[in-house]
């Protein structure tokens, strides 16, 4: 095991964190504040996903036109699944939250395979970041170096959001005690609004930049949205810096684990057993830190306190 | 005879910046009625949370029956003899009269890994289920779902549960919360019939009936106990006195 | 289920119900038609695994969103044992059972400790994240067909009859079907069925009342997993073959639409709610109106229309189709059969 392979799938796992970090900085307000459990996240990173790549494909390759389309796409499909059909469950208990947007799920799941086909669909990595870059001295492709900037810019962007507005001290209140806050007169419903469009922005954003690199298909929004919720119980439902962290601990675990763990099972047990146990153990690491990190603090990593 | 049933210590609780509990000492003899009063926002139902174990001090202890009970859970307190009820009813809404206050008893009545034998037909539960109730004097109401009681007789169950897990130690949370005067005035009789049956701490408002039942009573303001005492002293007590200025005109 | 029986809209639908699903192999037989017996014990499996999940989900409050993890133990049992030679099925029971107990304690422990202060949502998603765990671990276990599952030659053998038979294996699953009805029955209104409700209706005052509320939700998850394990050893049987796809996430949310759309909080819903759920998909998937493009629209992406109807019957069936029947005159205790 070379320093170099090490630091790529290190990289590699922070590109992971990001993409999470996107999703579950959305998610986890969502939970927090409005007290709603929304499946339909992993739906709006696959139409994110769909929209850029129609985009892409629509005006000859045009990343830039794959942005554009998905973006405030998904924050309008957002927008409108919210007010359509998700605003009347807020009061609804958490079983009835369930089953709806489960439904959606796979209301979604088979539009776009009726409109687009079973088939993946395509888009390539910008011309711009097709090559690599140079980090710490070793070639790292720049698309994913780019992911990794975005990423954190947009973390950042958030921490500024959250921390130095008067809009981020609302959310921020209204993470801690949603009934105070309605109580204290603040457009309580407008706060949600904003919330899940904003995440449904971010969904899409992750959708616009996973589309090169990972396979557009129906359904491939649930398996990352259970990724998510992996961060956020971890990290701490409806905190943000739970978020940040809880995601970038999971990615790079992933990812890690499953580029090394083979290799080392390999040094400590038989051959046959290291090749079975392998694979097995490292698609499970995530959830056995899950369960770890559970066993020790319910609350998960950066709880939010509650007023 | 002489040992207090429950110790206080030094309580302390913070709720951010608001010291709730502020190095609060307290001790009930066995079989004594002690009230504790105070105006609002003294802190009275955070105390009797802290003693029911649904909220962990910041520091001091708490001793009951000669055992440091200040880590237990809520369960193992109620298992442990201390009883509480809650300011608002905290009751089974799914459920009647009689199975909510059979439930006080399973606890305490075994095992609850039973899986066959039907609940409402174990004498072991309504038996003593049907007392408690006749001791509140909803023994004619047993069958009425929750839903359909009036507020005082939510309020009689409330007690009524409570009673049923036969405990030693009873905290009760303002009994009388939203009582007409008839029902307050039934409520304190059947307080005085329990009266050196169980200990009791009562938080209340209620002022006539504090002076009528209790044997000892607490001030609390702000967290802090300003005076302790038996109702005469505490009638007489200038920083009561001072305390109560403008709150109740002529309750003392 | 014989002592207080009332003839009520909700009674005859469920006498109705369960002597219908009694007569299926001889309708069937009489109709020369062997694929609604395969149909319909498909049907009685998830009604099986419907009524496990129904016993914390509907009684409880607990929202489980991974209970097909359990039917995957019991059909991997079944089909990993069937695999080595081992096709006793007392053997397979024991050894699912085992298993399902373990993972059941360890991850209901985990799941549980988390709805302690109060939030039941974490408890939906972890369910899921283990679910999702034990679906990846199916799929890495590529001695046993991994993602493209195991093939199972033998049925099980319990030695007193054979289950090459649909219709004996039709009729063990009914009589499976009836015994864990009954017992459910029974359960809820004994001792720990009333500890169950009462945390499901107050739970702080469960506590604060002296029960130790931990171990009797994690007692009801044991046996409602239990009870999906015993369904998923029927399902491997009927199929003759096992997948990680047993344990999609999907069908645990399929589960918990049967649960309620039958009618939340009731014990023939989940029946009612398999048995409607599973025919719908049926009739869909094969509706035919003569209209090429609607026809191919339907049978293609029925799974699509079936998500907008989930979302419809929360929206506005939200009793369920026999929850939705009058119960009759109210009696002490609303909760009827």
């Amino acid at each position: 095991m070379t320093t170099g392979l090490f630091l790529t799938q290190l990289l590699n796992g922070v590109q992971l964190g990001v993409l999470l970090f996107l999703l579950a900085s959305g998610l986890t307000l969502v939970f927090g504040i409005m007290n709603f459990v929304n499946l339909t996240h992993g739906s709006l990173y696959m139409m994110g996903a769909y929209f850029a790549a129609a985009g892409y494909n629509a005006f000859d390759s045009s990343f830039l036109a794959a942005a554009l389309v998905a973006i405030p796409g998904t924050m309008l499909l957002g927008f409108v699944v919210e007010r359509l059909a998700l605003a009347t469950l807020y009061t609804r208990d958490h079983l009835d939250q369930v089953l709806a947007t489960f439904g959606l799920i796979l209301f979604f799941n088979e539009v776009v395979r009726a409109i687009w086909g079973p088939a993946s669909v395509y888009m390539n990595v910008p011309q711009a970041l097709s090559g690599t870059v140079s980090l710490f001295g070793l070639p790292y492709p720049a698309y994913r170096f780019a992911i990794i900037t975005v990423g954190l810019l947009v973390g950042l962007a958030l921490y500024l959001v959250i921390h130095r507005t008067r809009v981020g001290m609302l959310i921020r209140a209204g993470a801690s005690n949603p009934q105070m806050v309605s109580a204290l007169g603040v457009d309580i419903k407008g706060l949600n609004s904003l919330v899940f469009a904003l995440g449904a922005g971010l969904a899409g954003l992750a959708g616009l930049m996973a589309g090169p690199i990972v396979s557009v298909q129906s359904g491939m929004g649930e398996p990352i949205l259970i990724l998510t919720l992996v961060v956020i119980v971890t990290g701490g439902i409806g905190s943000i810096r739970g978020a940040f962290y809880g995601a970038l601990i999971v990615g790079i675990v992933d990812t890690i684990g499953r580029a090394f763990l083979p290799m080392l099972l390999r040094e400590f047990l038989e051959r046959s057993v290291a090749q079975a146990m392998g694979p097995a153990i490292a698609s499970m690491l995530i959830y056995l830190l899950m369960a770890a990190v559970l066993a020790l603090r319910p609350q998960g990593l950066f709880p939010v306190r509650h007023g | 005879m002489s040992t207090p049933l429950l110790q206080v210590q030094g309580l302390v609780k913070r709720f951010g910046g608001l010291l709730a509990t502020d190095n609060l000492s307290l001790s009930l003899m066995p079989g004594e009625i002690h009230a504790v009063i105070g105006p609002n926002g003294a802190g009275k139902t955070t105390l009797i949370n802290q003693l029911g174990g649904e909220i962990t001090p910041d520091a001091g202890r708490i001793v009951f029956d000669g055992h440091d009970i200040t880590a237990a859970r809520p369960h193992q307190r109620a298992l442990a003899g201390i009883g509480r009820s809650y300011q608002i009813s905290s009751v089974f809404h799914d459920f009647t009269v009689l199975q909510n206050v059979a439930l006080g008893v399973q606890a305490h009545a075994g095992s609850s890994f039973r899986f066959w034998r039907k609940a409402a037909a174990e004498p072991a539960l309504t038996g003593p289920a049907r007392q408690a109730l006749q001791l509140v004097g909803l023994a004619d109401r047993e069958n009425t779902p929750v839903a359909e009681l009036a507020h005082g007789e939510r309020r009689q169950l409330e007690i009524a549960m409570t009673l049923a897990t036969q405990p030693r130690l009873l905290l009760l949370d303002e009994p009388m919360a939203g009582m007409g005067q008839a029902e307050s005035e039934s409520v304190v009789a059947l307080l005085s019939r329990l009266k050196g049956r169980y200990t009791v701490l009562l938080v209340e408002h209620d002022m006539d009936a504090v002076f009528a039942l209790a044997d000892r009573i607490t001030v609390l303001v702000y967290g802090r106990p300003i005076a302790t005492g038996t109702p005469a002293q505490i009638r007489a007590d200038a920083a009561v006195r001072e305390a109560y200025l403008g709150e109740q005109d002529s309750a003392l | 289920m014989a002592s207080g029986f009332t003839l009520t809209p909700r009674s005859v639908f469920a006498v109705l119900l369960l002597v219908g699903l009694g007569l299926v192999p001889l309708i069937s037989g009489a109709l020369a038609q062997p694929f609604y017996v395969t149909l319909f014990t498909r049907i009685l499996v998830f009604a099986l695994a419907a009524l496990g999940l129904n016993l914390i989900l509907g009684y409880g409050a607990l929202v489980s969103f991974g209970h097909a993890m359990y039917m995957g133990i019991g059909a991997y049992a079944v089909g990993i044992l069937a695999h080595h030679g081992v096709t006793n099925g007392w053997a397979q029971l024991g050894a699912a059972m085992v298993v399902g107990a373990a993972v059941a304690l360890a991850v209901g422990l985990i799941c549980l400790r988390t709805t302690r202060e109060g939030g039941g949502m974490a408890f939906i998603m972890i369910t899921l994240a283990f679910a999702q765990m034990m679906f990846f671990l199916a799929v890495s276990l590529r001695a046993y067909g991994g993602d493209d599952g195991l093939p199972i030659s033998v049925r099980s053998d319990f030695g007193l009859f054979s289950l090459q038979d649909p219709n004996t294996l039709y009729y063990l699953s009914y009589a499976l079907l009836l015994a864990v009805l009954l017992g459910m029955r029974r359960l809820i209104d004994a001792r720990f069925g009333m500890v169950l409700r009462g945390c499901k209706s107050n739970e702080r005052r469960m506590a604060a009342l002296g029960f130790p509320t931990l171990r009797y939700k994690l007692a009801a998850y044991v046996i409602s997993a239990l009870v999906c394990v015993l369904a998923g050893m029927l399902l491997a049987n009927l199929t003759r073959f096992v997948s990680p796809s047993y344990m999609a996430w999907t069908v645990s949310g399929e589960l918990i639409v049967m649960i309620v759309l039958g009618g939340l909080g009731t014990l023939i819903g989940p029946v009612a709610g398999a048995t409607a759920l599973l025919l719908l998909e049926e009739v869909l998937s094969s509706l035919k109106f003569g209209l090429p493009w609607l026809d191919k629209l339907i049978n293609q992406h029925w799974l699509g229309l079936i998500g907008l109807f989930i979302v419809f019957v929360v929206l506005v069936m939200k009793r369920g189709v026999y929850g939705g029947l009058p119960a009759g005159p109210p009696t002490a205790k609303g909760r009827p059969k």
